[in-house]
């Protein structure tokens, strides 16, 4: 597999990310208990969980807007955890995001022309209007919509815009943190067309982070399951949606609803009977206790 | 005047008005009528102070005794003579002169103390930001006017150390409004983009941070001058000024010792400084307001034109047979539980326009029948179950069409829509947690909505909501009826919300998104119970959402709207397997169920990095 430390661009090892409590000696809440993930250049892996496992955190962590307790990010060699904030800031070239809400993640009162240039510094007016056409081109909007507010624009066109900033710098590597859960599902899927057609392009990787995991089936290469801060699985985009292991993943997986009436009643029937065999196993033996409570 | 005082809650709100142009600012000020009277006010009161060096007619100290106490308009002296003989008109302009600029004095003080202090402390936290706060609470807690009074006897007669020192004294003003506001642009996602673009600090605060402070920090600004203004004219009418300059406090003081003499010369210092503080005072109010409107879109219709519209679409005869596919489908019984016909639903759009986002619903839902409202952002699905219930917004106009709960309009009798809420017609909300009220325990909110619609005792209903807690899965009912809601999960706050809903036996529930907020596990268990107790209890319902998978898990009914408008219903089985509707086809199209997978990268991937 593709995650030997060689071939990885990023390198995330025991990762341990814990936040202060207000109060006196409260003791800190540790959202991050030792994550070690990789991915190779041109890779997707996605990163599911439901509300509360962390899976923000990690983004925020490689990004550097969480801070790392214990563990190392190496990117390209280099650990981010050492470098000095204007090294990161050098580096940032390289790691891009794309964030969840397109409505917060745009400054409402600026120009897109502004939003898209931001990153460019030290680029003349005439080259950095030239740049934020082909940006714009690049993800299927009119080259001429620079001149306007990003508030006058919808959610899925936002998001858009949004990943045109990410491809401003040409990263080699783009946090995807639910980029399309605040969308529509025509727009949504437009969208992840548009992910996929530029990592075809330019060959960027992306962790991509999501609590669908419709999506994540759609978008990954691999796919790592988060736990209450831990991951709970990790495999191929088919490992885990054809023969997942861990009795989390199991459960995960036959939740999801799917458009379908006869199917979903067969799932349901499914779900039951696995929700079943999973109480009786926890009855019988304490081992696979461990895997429930983190 | 306090110090304290002009921490003002409109500056707040107005701070909240965050982001907008200098140029619409300005635009916004002159839009009003207040806004263009006083800045034609305070200009010309600049102007006035401003010129007095080249078009006052007398200097200052100039005395003609002939003109001792004259009253205006009667000798050389325009505005008439002092007690000691000197040009009222002249001393009024270099007083205002000298007060404009020791009111500047104060600004300039404090806001480049209390908002550059506030921007660091709310931008960076950490130790600056403990010890900043409490320098301003100590600040704002000493006696402003007292402590100027004090300093008189230490620095003497010059009014602008003393502004200067009141400045300071207001700077935490200043400070708490930055930093507040700050605190709130830090968290917005934008900054983290402009961070992972590799903006440095001082660019992230220049570009993004101070225009989102700039509105409320020139509002505050107007407020601050007014009581710089009316602070400075205080200490000199207590002679605490400058005895050899003139002064607004200071003539009104001498006209005051003088006042059986000649009392009109009172009112011109005291018209002065009056105006000016008002001028400033409903300048920062009409800033305010104008952000206030920039911010909000809604329109309201005038009379004329509401009774106009109104009277259009009455007359106009429904079509009845509109979309013949919805008609057709609906055909199931005779007698429907409910009944939505031709339901249109408006929201003005300006003064004489209207937008309708329901034009024209029909849906029939049957006794016992879950029925699914499907559709995007914007078709009218939550509109059209909010008219059920009589909680559409106050803009929002029902402009036709009937709800019909076993044959009665709700539409046209809200004392019988009422009546039934809670009753007979129950309710889930999308947002579990904010539809707990998080000042009470989830027991007490319980009871009361209880005893609101049954006559129970207290005992009796804490009894049968414990019962009702056990059922709808919650595994402690005793400790959740004892907690407050930030206490519980969210799968945990909707389960409350669907034993609220069901306790009042209603044979009709409105399930808005009941599950959008929740996680896959828990949306799962959470259709689990509704199924159930749709069965137990034989209960209608009009399930709104946009997933489709919750509609084919739970729905027997499922009706397609976009655009306002439902575009295709039929049976749940029939519309999944055969959609006939385009629209339809392309959302059934747009879901990921079956999508192909990616295979894992080969070892050494085409693209090196």
């Amino acid at each position: 597999m593709s995650s030997s430390p060689s071939s990885a661009i990023l390198q995330i090892r025991d990762l341990h990310v814990s936040f202060p409590v207000r109060g006196f000696r409260k003791e800190p809440i540790r959202v991050i208990r030792g994550v070690s993930l990789d991915i190779a250049p041109g890779e997707t892996v996605g990163l599911v969980g439901e509300s509360g496992s962390g899976k923000t955190t990690i983004g925020r962590a490689v990004l550097g807007l969480a801070p790392v307790t214990s563990g190392s990010i190496t990117f390209q060699g280099k650990d981010l955890g050492q470098m000095s904030p204007r090294e990161r800031r050098r580096s940032a070239k390289d790691i891009q995001a794309v964030f969840q809400d397109p409505y917060s993640s745009l400054n409402p009162a600026m120009t897109i022309e502004d939003i898209l240039s931001e990153p460019l510094q030290g680029v003349d007016r005439r080259q950095g209007r030239e740049k934020v056409r082909s940006l714009l081109e690049s993800v299927n909007l009119p080259g001429n919509a620079g001149q306007r507010l990003a508030r006058e624009f919808s959610g899925g066109q936002r998001q858009r815009i949004a990943i045109a900033r990410a491809l401003a710098l040409s990263p080699k590597l783009i946090i995807c943190d639910e980029p399309t859960s605040a969308l529509d599902l025509s727009t949504q899927a437009r969208v992840l067309d548009l992910f996929l057609e530029i990592q075809e392009r330019t060959g960027v990787a992306y962790l991509f982070i999501t609590h669908d995991l419709a999506v994540v089936r759609r978008m990954s290469h691999r796919i790592a399951v988060l736990f209450h801060g831990a991951v709970a699985e990790i495999g191929t985009a088919r490992q885990i949606s054809e023969q997942p292991e861990h009795p989390y993943t199991q459960r995960l997986l036959m939740a999801a609803p799917v458009a379908n009436p006869l199917e979903q009643e067969r799932r349901r029937a499914e779900r039951r009977r696995l929700l079943d065999l999973q109480d009786q196993q926890i009855e019988q033996g304490g081992g696979n206790k461990d895997m429930w409570v983190a | 005047m306090s110090v304290e005082n002009l921490t003002t809650p409109a500056a707040a709100v107005a701070a909240e008005e965050a982001s907008t142009d200098k140029k619409s600012v300005l635009r916004l000020i002159l839009k009003t009528p207040v806004g263009l009277a006083s800045s034609i006010v305070l200009l010309a009161i600049v102007i006035f102070g401003a010129s007095a060096p080249w078009l006052a007619p007398f200097d200052p100290g100039f005395t003609d005794l002939a003109q001792t106490n004259a009253p205006p308009f009667s000798g050389s002296f325009p505005l008439g003579g002092d007690a000691s003989g000197r040009d009222i008109l002249s001393r009024l302009m270099f007083a205002t002169g000298s007060t404009l600029i020791a009111a500047c004095v104060v600004l300039v003080v404090s806001l480049l103390l209390g908002a550059s202090a506030g921007l660091v402390a709310g931008y960076y936290g950490g130790w600056f930001d403990s010890v900043a706060s409490w320098v301003a609470d100590v600040i704002l807690a000493l006696p402003g006017f007292a402590l100027l009074i004090a300093l008189y006897a230490v620095i003497g007669p010059n009014i602008l150390v003393a502004m200067a020192v009141f400045g300071v004294l207001i700077a935490p003003s200043y400070f708490r409004l930055v930093r507040a506001l700050v605190v709130n642009v830090r968290n917005e996602l934008y900054v983290d983009a402009a961070k992972v673009s590799g903006l440095s600090d001082f660019r992230i605060i220049s570009r993004h941070v101070l225009r989102a402070v700039r509105a409320p920090i020139i509002i505050q600004s107007s407020f601050v001058l007014g009581a710089g203004i009316g602070i400075q004219a205080g200490l000199e009418f207590l002679g605490l000024g400058d005895p050899t300059r003139p002064s607004w406090g200071g003539m009104l003081r001498e006209a005051f010792n003088n006042i059986y003499l000649a009392g009109i010369n009172v009112l011109w210092p005291a018209l002065l400084v009056t105006v000016t503080i008002l001028v400033f005072a409903l300048l920062g109010n009409s800033i305010r307001d104008g952000l206030h409107a920039a911010g909000s879109r809604s329109h309201t219709l005038k009379a004329q034109a509401l009774h106009q519209i109104q009277r259009d679409y009455t007359s106009s005869t429904p079509a009845p047979s509109r979309d013949a596919v919805t008609t057709a489908a609906q055909g199931g019984g005779a007698d429907p539980h409910l009944s939505i016909t031709d339901l249109v639903i408006g929201y003005p759009s300006s003064a004489t326009t209207i937008t309708e986002v329901v034009r024209g619903v029909n849906l029939d839902v049957q006794r016992g029948e879950i029925h699914g409202l499907v559709g995007e952002s914007g078709s009218g699905k939550s509109q059209t179950a909010f008219s059920v219930l009589g909680i559409l917004p106050k803009q929002a106009l029902v402009l036709r069409g009937q709800v019909l709960y076993h044959g009665k309009n709700l539409l046209t009798d809200p004392g019988l829509q009422k009546s039934l809420l809670g009753k007979k017609i129950g309710y889930i909300p999308q947002e579990p947690m904010s539809n707990l009220d998080p000042t009470f325990t989830i027991g007490k909110q319980l009871v009361y909505g209880l005893r609101a619609v049954k006559d129970i005792s207290r005992q009796q209903a804490k009894a049968d909501l414990l019962k009702l807690l056990a059922r709808v899965g919650i595994n402690d009912p005793e400790r959740t009826f004892n907690s407050y809601p930030h206490q519980i999960s969210g799968g945990m706050a909707q389960r409350v919300l669907i034993a609220g809903a069901i306790a009042g036996d209603p044979e009709f529930i409105i399930a808005d998104e009941p599950t959008t907020a929740l996680d896959v596990t828990v949306q799962a268990e959470v259709l689990e119970l509704l199924r159930e107790l749709q069965r137990e209890r034989q209960i209608g319902m009009i399930l709104v959402t946009h997933n489709l998978g919750v509609v084919a898990d739970i729905c027997d009914r499922v009706s397609v709207m976009q655009h306002g408008r439902i575009v295709e219903s039929n049976s749940a089985a029939e519309l999944f397997a055969s959609p006939q509707h385009e629209y339809t086809r392309m959302l059934l199209g747009a879901t990921l169920d079956g999508s192909t997978l990616r295979d894992p990268l080969t070892s050494s991937p085409a693209q090196g990095a």
